[in-house]
């Protein structure tokens, strides 16, 4: 598998974008407030935009060196794209729109995505759930090295949203290409990535995996950015009339949310306390182990205990004693655990 | 429900606007009886001045979309330094007065002007000939066209362009596949108005091809020339072209949104431009 390189320096209206990244067999999320750059990423590495200097390659495939003067136009670059509104021809049927992209795996790639049926209607006549699915088929019908997704959420109903999650996961663990996702929402780019990064101002703050992101925010912007622990496991109903989770880290937890199969259990950090002993209050939710580490953020700390991270007061952090290795309990409470339907399966 | 005193305002003053556009309309349809009509239609002035005017308009609008629709796409997709000084001069016949138009062409085609020479050496004499209305015609009708398809390539989500190209399609292809379909309603509404506004050229025709019977003299030249003689004549070859004008610009208002229903182009492009 080619890994895609991309080293950007791009004037923006108010900021420069200056940015260096390399994309394996992975997914990686680019993350940020809107007017950040990230879609001109996107757009730069498309061939869409030109940006004052830089390099962009997939493997040996360069497609942009501006000190050599290479600049690759759009169509001969390997990139599928999926544009934030999907961009299908509103003037073509389902099927055509697919086959603009390439005519060899049409029918193929209609039935995998589930919209053979649709093959003969308007993009104007299919909902925006089934609108993305033609978006993905037709950006993959052109065989892509790259596949690049612009708020490939943003456009859905908080109903359709969590189901398209799921499916979009599953196919990018199948497809297995370098893929780079351009959101605003952490839960959405912790369910879908491996690694995150979030972008300010044209600069990419911090890259890791999302749980390191919670663990460990380089400054206080990503802490506030980044938002839920993100716990993957496998939901069922308990005889309590709460929903029992069995956490992949080996630990089970309850939520007043219901579900069953894979959930991705959601706890933000300021929502989970730490003692020294399990206390005993109205928190249903126990994680003792030892403290992985501590970072502090100004007034706050973030303290990693096991699979949860916590914040707390630095005075709370100074009053308790919290060293690093110490073995302390984490406690929320159950309706503080949201859990996101098939969100997250236990595949990685 | 009673009207407002605001309303009642708004109706009268339309109702004069519209009696005023209406009245002339009527007279010269209604000065005639459908006898006098059909020999004004069929003598041989008006025959030979429909002829004229088919030749000459058709070709024209053939050299309208053939240089225009490249033109107005080059315009409404780059953006380049002295773009809006191009626009000023592809709209410039808009608001100049055609006999300026006329002597424009005479004094740049005719025997005596700037390339009349070169033309001369060539063989070529434009002035006072077919192709001097063809031009005449294409000059003064091609902003008609030119200025609204540019606002309808404009139209075109830059996105749905953006999409074509990284699917692999060339410019040419993008053009061909995606910009000229999703504009196409209002290339034909704009080709429609250069058309209405060709069959009425007047001012600069006559001054660069003149007024020839069965050469030069279109339907418009031929109402100047036979008031004079046969006002029966003119008024037919009048009402001839009252009907004409009105399908045409009908036409043209009906084009788009046909179009907007049978794709539903625009509709759907609406939400992503407006993002």
């Amino acid at each position: 598998m080619e890994t895609l390189g991309v080293d950007l320096d791009h004037g923006l209206r108010s900021f420069r974008l200056s940015l260096a990244l390399d994309v394996g067999a992975e997914t990686v999320a680019l993350m940020g407030p809107s007017g950040a750059g990230k879609t001109s990423v996107l757009r730069s590495i498309a061939g869409l935009l030109r940006p004052d200097s830089g390099r962009v390659a997939l493997g040996d495939d360069t497609w942009l060196d501006t000190p050599r003067r290479i600049e690759v136009p759009p169509e001969r670059r390997r990139v599928g794209l999926v544009f934030q509104e999907y961009a299908l021809f509103p003037h073509m049927t389902v099927r055509a729109n697919v086959a603009f992209g390439g005519r060899e795996r049409v029918d193929e790639l209609l039935e995998r995505f589930g919209i053979a049926a649709l093959a003969d209607a308007r993009p104007a006549t299919i909902s925006g759930g089934e609108r993305q699915r033609v978006a993905l088929a037709r950006a993959l019908a052109r065989d892509p090295g790259v596949l690049l997704l612009d708020e490939p959420l943003s456009a859905l109903d908080a109903h359709t949203r969590s189901r398209v999650r799921q499916e979009l996961r599953e196919l990018l663990l199948d497809l297995g290409l370098p893929t780079l996702i351009v959101t605003h929402d952490f839960e959405d780019a912790a369910a879908l990535a491996d690694r995150v990064g979030v972008i300010v101002d044209g600069n990419l703050l911090q890259v890791g995996a999302p749980s390191e992101l919670v663990a460990a925010p380089a400054d206080t912007f990503v802490a506030g950015f980044t938002g839920a622990n993100l716990l993957r496991g496998v939901a069922r109903a308990a005889p309590n009339g709460l929903t029992e989770v069995a956490l992949d880290a080996g630990f089970t937890a309850y939520s007043v949310e219901a579900a069953t199969g894979s959930v991705a259990l959601a706890v933000y950090p300021w929502e989970v306390s730490v003692a020294r002993d399990a206390p005993d209050d109205s928190a249903v939710n126990h994680v003792r182990a030892p403290i992985a580490s501590l970072v502090t953020l100004g007034n706050r700390v973030r303290v990693q205990i096991g699979p949860v991270t916590a914040e707390v007061t630095a005075q709370s952090c100074e009053r308790l004693g919290l060293r690093e290795g110490e073995v302390v309990v984490a406690s929320f409470k159950a309706t503080g655990a949201r859990l996101l339907a098939g969100g997250v399966s236990s595949a990685r | 429900m009673r009207p407002s005193a605001f309303g009642v305002v708004l109706w009268a003053a339309a109702c004069v606007a519209l009696a005023f556009l209406l009245i002339p309309i009527v007279a010269i349809l209604s000065e005639l009886t459908l006898g006098e009509l059909r020999d004004g239609l069929t003598s041989d002035v008006a025959r030979d001045a429909l002829r004229v005017t088919a030749e000459t308009n058709l070709v024209a609008m053939a050299l309208i979309l053939l240089f225009g629709t490249p033109t107005a796409y080059l315009l409404a997709s780059r953006s380049f330094r002295g773009r809006t000084l191009l626009v000023t001069l592809v709209e410039l016949p808009l608001v100049l007065p055609p006999a300026v138009a006329g002597i424009g062409l005479l004094a740049a085609f005719g025997r005596l002007g700037l390339l009349g020479g070169t033309l001369e050496s060539l063989g070529v004499d434009i002035a006072f000939t077919k192709v001097a209305v063809i031009l005449a015609v294409t000059f003064v009708a091609s902003p008609f066209y030119v200025r609204t398809a540019i606002a309808a390539f404009e139209a075109v989500d830059p996105d749905l362009v953006a999409a074509s190209r990284t699917l692999g399609a060339g410019p040419a292809r993008t053009f061909g596949r995606v910009a000229l379909p999703l504009a196409s309603g209002g290339l034909g509404a704009g080709a429609a108005l250069a058309f209405a506004r060709g069959l009425g050229e007047f001012g600069a025709t006559i001054m660069f091809a003149g007024s020839l019977q069965g050469v030069t003299q279109t339907l418009s030249l031929a109402v100047y020339q036979e008031f004079d003689v046969d006002f029966d004549t003119a008024l037919a070859i009048g009402a001839l072209l009252v009907l004409g004008s009105a399908l045409v610009l009908f036409a043209a208002k009906v084009i788009p949104s046909w179009r907007r229903s049978a794709s539903t182009s625009i509709t759907v492009s609406a939400p992503s431009a407006s993002r």
